[in-house]
């Protein structure tokens, strides 16, 4: 250790001595820029490392309501009413009162009491509470939503449509791409700042405002969007299915503008790495995550205008009477139009969701076992090979949807073939750790969480992808399972692992070790214990979207699981409270970290720590690829990409 | 695990089955590797005092094995997948009895062609909720909605087809093998009462279902 640090600082000199020698190189460039006030430094900043930090406390902001809806419904999940089991012929969905949730919801004796006549003597305080809250009739969206503590399944239906909207618009792009893209290209690459540090400012403000409108839309009467995060038409078509009115449109709104957000910075961060990269930074010297950034921007730029087009005609269906999506007799439209469109967008969407978290994988697993990444050209085909697949899946959402059968077997096959790449990656990152010399620290942790559960999630997607097997579960718990495996599994632990792993380059402090280590051990079992068990949910045919599950004789065995699984749920969502913790604590306490503390061959770290406007000193030139760790012959077992080749004595100027 | 998979009755599904035990075995057997080789070299290979990672960039050849491996088992997979899919998902040839489904919120609609065995006539008869079928008797659906998607469900049938306003899906069928009653859940998020649309399924011998037709159907003219 006490040798790489030496070297580090032999490094420092290397790069105040021996620039490249850019025109317009020097200092004095962006020291003007250092006496801004506090507007345009904090809130309408140009500057790429400000805007990506901003992306980051957004998405970690948007986590925390996404997480918090996710905990509602499993509530109610865990602790459902037992309905009758015989024919009950669908009436009792109707004005529903059923069982009132625990904790917060009053006695079942009161509230059977208080049904049957219509009042009751309140038993704990508990009852009086809402006793006092129907009484008074206020507030009125608790009367409305959760009557007498009961969840109503309207309500219901809107927490899990907001909860997967909200984590997959306003979490995972903004942190993946939004926060790490904007930290981590320019400084990866080698640059001064994105291409076009205004239209930079202009993505994150859209997305604020995007948030705006689509947090809005909880307070407008009738609820928010009810329909699921797929939106199928024709319920979200007509405001007469849902009883959901300004809800559906204000969320379909807000996923325009979201799209416009993404547009700008796709075109952005494309713009950025084919004309902005170091002197000798060619692509195939590129670090793999700013190739899954680069391939993440094209697909974002091609495939939200899809999404933005079916908005638009979602929104004229509902606005303007139109019937693009509805199929009536007079009206000629087609529910399964909407189907087509949003999943040509939706499937290249979840490559844009862990392409990024590949990427960062990537990084972390190299970095820790000092070794080169295996294969690195196989990593770059295997990303394009899946951003290629990724338009061309998309049916298999729709085995079941009525689409002519003998489209299955395209897509069957289609979607089996992104089993190849995956494995391909897989094994090449098992490849990386082959006789490396691997340290635990807290970022590899979330790279090994993101290996392992990234696989348990990709071969659960083979299931699906069969179209016999798929016609038993799907739209049952094991896609649910699924999902989770590949979203929270592999892009949230590979976001928490970027956050450990690079919070010393954006803060100039580390975070706390002993937190960190606590947060990722108690995040990964709760984790698992809430996420797994949905497997055996699925094979049991477990519907999803049912706020009851006691509804059918057949899934009641599982009620002692869903409790637990709601338990685990509410430990995962409560331990993320020692990340936020700890980054805001750290961000100020933490203990100061060194120009580059994980020894590290990628540019960034060459860049001074706090990383100042303008990012270099000098724009460095890069030698070599960004994996030489452990190079024979070399003493240090890391050579950075900026350090120059060894020069002959002789030929010395 | 395969023991919390859901008691199958229909004749037509048992690919499905047989191919979820084999994905099943072959995922196992999969991650299991996986895994092991992951924790092997976490342990092997993790790092020690004076012990330097050796420095190796890649292996074409492995890239090539493991590529086609993957390729001949999921090309293998899809080609056993496609007979089943094509024999679950089309018209019955020379079905025994014809129902027409319609799921309108919330509830499950059943047509029975009536006396003259001709859906669209007259004399059809309508059923809420409830369906009954003979035993072992090839019955082909006609299913559509009346107003959202909703999703014909029966798990013990491995069958599942989402039905579509103004269209009518006819390449729906099934074979019940055992006598008993149960659940079609609506799979397809369709509104605020999508969890308990639930309709009934009764699979009856063929003398129970005769004397059900001789009792609930009008006689013939």
């Amino acid at each position: 250790m006490q040798e790489n640090e030496n070297l580090s600082q032999q490094h420092d000199e290397n790069h105040e001595n021996g620039g490249t020698g850019q025109p317009g190189d020097s200092h004095d460039i962006h020291d003007d820029h250092h006496d801004e006030g506090f507007i345009r430094k904090y809130i309408f900043s140009l500057d790429h490392k400000m805007i990506g930090k901003q992306f980051l406390i957004y998405g970690l902001l948007m986590l925390f309501l996404g997480g918090g809806l996710a905990m509602l419904f499993r509530w109610q999940l865990a602790y459902p009413e037992i309905l009758p089991n015989d024919e009950f012929e669908g009436k009792l969905s109707e004005g529903r009162l059923g069982k009132p949730l625990p904790f917060i919801g009053p006695s079942e004796e009161f509230l059977k009491e208080y049904l049957e006549s219509g009042e009751a003597e309140p038993r704990t305080w508990r009852d009086r509470m809402w006793l006092n809250v129907m009484e008074s009739g206020e507030p009125e969206w608790v009367i409305e939503n959760i009557p007498m503590g009961v969840m109503q399944p309207r309500f219901y239906n809107m927490l899990f449509t907001m909860h997967a909207t909200i984590m997959v618009f306003f979490v995972v792009v903004p942190i993946l791409v939004g926060a790490f893209g904007n930290f981590l290209i320019p400084l990866m690459i080698g640059t001064r700042d994105m291409a076009f540090p205004v239209l930079n400012m202009l993505s994150f403000w859209l997305a604020v405002l995007a948030a705006g409108i689509m947090i809005a839309g909880f307070f407008v009467p009738g609820g928010h969007a009810s329909a699921g995060w797929t939106g199928y038409a024709p319920l979200s078509a007509n405001t007469d299915w849902t009883g959901v009115n300004w809800g559906m449109n204000l969320w379909a709104i807000s996923l325009l503008i979201q799209g416009f957000s993404s547009l700008v910075g796709s075109i952005n961060y494309i713009t950025t790495i084919i004309n902005m990269r170091a002197p000798g930074m060619t692509f195939f010297r590129m670090p793999l995550v700013i190739w899954a950034l680069f391939i993440v921007a094209i697909l974002l730029l091609l495939a939200f205008p899809v999404l933005s087009s079916a908005l638009a005609l979602l929104i004229f269906d509902r606005l303007a009477g139109t019937t693009f999506f509805t199929s009536t007799p007079e009206g000629g439209g087609d529910p399964l139009l909407w189907q087509h469109l949003f999943w040509f967008f939706g499937h290249p969407e979840v490559y844009i969701l862990i392409l990024p978290g590949m990427g960062i994988a990537s990084e972390l697993i190299p970095a820790f076992s000092r070794k080169p990444i295996f294969g690195y050209r196989s990593m770059v085909y295997a990303m394009i090979a899946i951003a290629f697949l990724g338009w061309v899946v998309w049916g298999h959402h729709m085995f079941q949807s009525g689409m002519r059968p003998g489209m299955g077997a395209f897509f069957m096959t289609t979607t089996m073939l992104i089993a190849v790449p995956s494995a391909i990656k897989t094994f090449n990152w098992l490849g990386t750790m082959f006789r490396g010399s691997i340290r635990f620290t807290t970022p590899m942790l979330h790279a090994i969480a993101f290996v392992s559960m990234f696989v348990i999630g990709g071969l659960s997607g083979i299931f699906m992808a069969n179209t016999p097997v798929d016609i038993a579960i799907h739209d049952t718990y094991f896609i649910v399972a699924h999902i989770h495996y590949v979203v929270f599994g592999g892009s949230l632990f590979a976001i928490f692992g970027g956050i450990v792993f690079w919070f010393p380059k954006m803060y100039g402090r580390y975070m706390n070790d002993t937190l960190s280590k606590i947060h990722f051990w108690l995040t990964f079992i709760s984790f698992n214990c809430t996420f797994f068990p949905m497997h055996i949910l699925g094979m049991g045919m477990h519907r999803r979207r049912i706020e009851n599950p006691m509804a059918t004789e057949y899934t009641q065995m599982f009620e002692g699981m869903n409790i637990f699984i709601t338990m685990s749920a509410f430990t995962l969502g409560v331990v993320q409270l020692i990340l936020v913790f700890n980054f805001f604590w750290s961000m100020y306490k933490g203990k100061v970290a060194e120009k580059n503390p994980w020894h590290v061959n990628t540019l960034e770290w060459e860049a001074p720590t706090p990383v100042p406007h303008g990012n270099f000193a000098q724009i460095p030139t890069v030698h070599r690829g960004p994996y030489e760790y452990s190079v024979p012959g070399e003493e240090a077992d890391w050579i950075p990409q900026a350090q120059p080749e060894p020069v002959p004595a002789s030929a010395g100027d | 695990m395969l023991g919390w998979y859901t008691e199958n009755i229909s004749t037509y599904a048992t690919g499905v089955d047989t191919l979820f035990a084999l994905i099943y075995w072959i995922t196992v057997v999969a991650f299991i590797l996986v895994m092991a080789t992951l924790i092997l070299f976490l342990i092997m290979y993790r790092h020690r005092a004076g012990h330097k990672a050796e420095y190796i960039e890649g292996s074409t050849k492995l890239e090539i094995i493991w590529t086609a491996a993957t390729t001949v088992i999921v090309f293998g997979l899809a080609l056993l997948s496609f007979p089943q899919w094509n024999k679950l998902k089309s018209p019955a040839e020379n079905p025994d009895y014809t129902v027409q489904v319609r799921g309108e919120q919330f509830n499950w609609y059943f047509i029975y062609p009536g006396p003259d065995n001709e859906i669209g006539t007259e004399d059809d008869l309508e059923f809420e909720n409830k369906m009954y079928v003979p035993v072992d008797k090839v019955i082909q659906l006609y299913l559509t909605s009346k107003d959202v998607i909703h999703s014909f469900f029966v798990p013990q049938l491995r069958l599942k087809q989402d039905v579509l306003p103004n269209r009518i899906i006819d390449f729906t069928k099934f074979r019940a093998q055992k006598i008993g009653k149960y659940e079609i859940p609506c799979a397809e998020l369709c509104g605020f009462g999508h969890a308990t649309m639930i309709g009934y399924l009764h699979v009856l011998s063929q003398e129970k279902y005769d004397s059900w037709v001789a009792e609930n159907w009008p006689p013939q003219e």
